[in-house]
């Protein structure tokens, strides 16, 4: 068995034992749905379905009622995508790389932090989507042999790239997320009374039986997997960021952009990871599971890459003077004292500023500290994508065809509605699956638990 | 006629401190049955490594060279098409240009084809029945399968050398 050392935190509060991880788990997915809940479920339904509207009515009208113009073709649209897709790069991150890094708290946060990558990939994928305008034609991006003879898709353009970044990486993760799910399936089935229930769970626990050959089998697989997803955490959001980099566009033209946008996707995608298991932990009383320790690892992950954002902006800023181009630094100098100056400012405050108060300890290991500026770094990131693609087309090479971009109602209610329907799936998956990763977390109870902790040091 | 004992613990030190007594004494153990991967019973009980790594790295090999000939295909011989005057001539011009579809379809291949291979040898699938011989044995138990048909002694013997070990609880099946 492994052993830790006595100084370590534990990762697992109070004298619990193998029945009781099941217990805490499985108990609120037997009992009846809790009031709270329902109510949070029912706002998030309805803003959800508002969003599926706006949605319908953008599709049945055209992309027209966005506030796009000839100058400003990608806005709030593309924005939400490059949003979505860099919160969806938590869960991957937690849960392969920090596997590979063996590192054990990664097990208390990984399986909710998963569900919450694949429902950010599902609503980034919505948007270029939605954005081709005819969404019935969207099987063109895929290279089907077609009735037009040899017309073939552009394997050159790196928004050919990202179709295959994104379809991959989320049925990568999906299907990593799955088979970590199976064995607590079972644990649910086999722990289930009532006939549907238990039959929908024996389905999708596959008839996991925990035989020796299979947790074999099992472990190579997550370790494995693990090795081939931390390059597709990291090539998902460079190719991304190739959307933006390999255009002539002054302020998109840039050699830091991969780097810069993986960190700052880890970066978003760690503060929104905070922000729902913070609510989660409470809700579902896991405090002995998710504590202090955990956020304050969270907030480190936080610090790193949020310096990391900090230094890329500076860079960014310190090059586009120094290379001497006029379009280039004319691009920077619009950013901060242009129309969008409160977009950029924000930008700087909540992503610059914000993370560095977590070198202050008492800041860094208090949770309603850490809440607020989860959220706060979730707008900032949310405007860093805003400053990066609006301001950078809405003055470009000729002023003579400068713009500007105003969003309207149909922008705002499908940006409103992909959040309510990201909600209403992660609290359904609260509610329905395992949110702890049970076979993971019982394997780390005797290295990492405090009461076993504390038996040894007898 | 055989005789089946499945012998529960409540521990999975227990379990695998029984098991190495019981494999020293010369005992098949069959099975073990537990509700997450108890680390070092392999060895002990005769399990070998499991392929299914080489697997993935066949998989990832067949996307990669799928990947490789379907964009030379369309790209450089198909339909070569002059766009932002990027190569398109020869494949090892145009290889930059193609490393991120490569890499992609590549892990596709490789995570879904080892996914697929891995449930089709556990024989894990939508729909099948466990088989576990205890429903505790994904909660807390841990159970081992030891047989008659596999072990040269006979069922008294087994039971009084399983009964030495520090077991939770012991139940007989006799299979015909």
């Amino acid at each position: 068995m492994q052993r830790e050392s006595a100084i370590r935190e534990p990762l697992i509060l109070g004298h619990k034992t193998y029945k009781d991880i099941t217990d805490d788990v499985v108990g609120p997915i037997m009992g009846p749905a809790p009031l709270g809940w329902k109510i949070m479920i029912t706002i998030s339904s309805i803003i959800a379905i508002y969003g599926i509207g706006s949605i319908l009515y953008l599709i049945g009208t055209g992309i027209g009622v966005w506030g796009l113009n000839k100058t400003v073709g990608w806005a709030w649209d593309i924005t939400n995508f490059v949003w979505w897709v860099g919160i969806g790069h938590a869960g991957t991150l937690i849960s392969a790389v920090l596997l590979l890094f063996r590192q054990k708290w990664r097990m208390a946060i990984n399986r909710s932090a998963e569900a919450m990558t694949i429902f950010a990939v599902i609503m980034a994928a919505v948007f270029p989507g939605i954005h081709m305008g005819r969404i019935w034609l969207a099987y063109y991006v895929f290279p089907l042999p077609n009735q037009f003879g040899s017309i073939w898709v552009n394997f050159n353009s790196p928004l050919l790239w990202d179709v295959f970044a994104i379809s991959t990486y989320f049925s990568v993760s999906l299907v990593f997320w799955y088979v970590g799910l199976i064995p607590d399936f079972a644990t649910i089935r086999d722990r289930m009374v009532k006939p549907l229930p238990k039959k929908i769970y024996s389905i999708l626990s596959f008839g996991w039986s925990g035989r020796a050959k299979h947790w074999n089998r099992f472990e190579e697989l997550s370790l494995v997997l693990a090795g081939i997803a931390t390059p597709l955490v990291f090539s998902v959001h460079s190719i991304v960021s190739m959307d933006f980099a390999t255009s002539i566009v002054p302020g998109w033209h840039t050699t830091i952009f991969p780097p810069y946008f993986v960190s700052g996707a880890v970066f978003s995608g760690f503060a929104m990871v905070q922000t729902l298991l913070l609510v989660m932990r409470k809700a579902y009383k896991l405090e002995d599971y998710i504590h202090i320790k955990h956020v304050e690892y969270m907030n480190i992950v936080m610090i790193v890459t949020g310096s990391i954002v900090g230094v890329a902006y500076l860079t960014e800023l310190f090059i586009s003077w120094y290379s001497g181009v006029e379009y280039e630094s004319y691009a920077f100098i619009n950013r901060f004292s242009g129309p969008y100056s409160i977009a950029y400012w924000t930008m700087m405050t909540c992503n610059v500023i914000s993370p560095q108060l977590f070198w202050i300890k008492k800041i860094r290991r208090s949770f309603v500290a850490t809440f607020i500026i989860s959220i706060v770094v979730n707008i900032g990131m949310w405007f860093e994508r805003y400053v990066i693609i609006v301001t950078s087309l809405h003055r470009d090479y000729l002023p003579s065809s400068w713009g500007e971009f105003i969003p309207t109602a149909t922008d705002v209610g499908i940006f409103l509605g992909t959040l309510g329907i990201f909600l209403t799936l992660f609290l359904a998956f609260t509610r329905f699956f395992p949110v702890l990763a049970l076979n993971e977390l019982k394997t780390i109870l005797k290295s990492s638990g405090e009461s076993y902790r504390n038996k040894q040091v007898k | 006629m055989k005789k089946v004992f499945h012998v529960m613990y409540d521990d999975d030190e227990k379990l695998l401190v029984a098991a190495r007594e019981l494999v020293g004494k010369g005992i098949h153990v069959n099975e073990v049955f537990s509700p997450f991967p108890i680390h070092g019973i392999d060895p002990v009980i005769g399990i070998k490594r499991t392929r299914l790594a080489i697997t993935s790295f066949m998989y990832a090999m067949t996307g990669l060279t799928i990947a490789v000939s379907f964009m030379w295909y369309t790209m450089i011989s198909d339909w070569p098409m002059n766009i932002g005057g990027k190569p398109s001539f020869s494949l090892l011009e145009n290889l930059p240009a193609f490393i991120p579809v490569t890499f992609e379809f590549s892990v596709l291949c490789a995570a879904h084809g080892m996914v697929i291979t891995y449930l089709l040898r556990n024989g894990t699938l939508p729909g099948m029945p466990a088989t576990n011989p205890d429903p505790r044995t994904t909660d807390n138990m841990f159970v081992m399968e030891i047989t008659t048909d596999s072990n040269s002694m006979n069922a008294e013997e087994l039971e009084t050398a399983i009964k030495n070990t520090a077991l939770f609880e012991l139940s007989i099946k006799e299979i015909k």
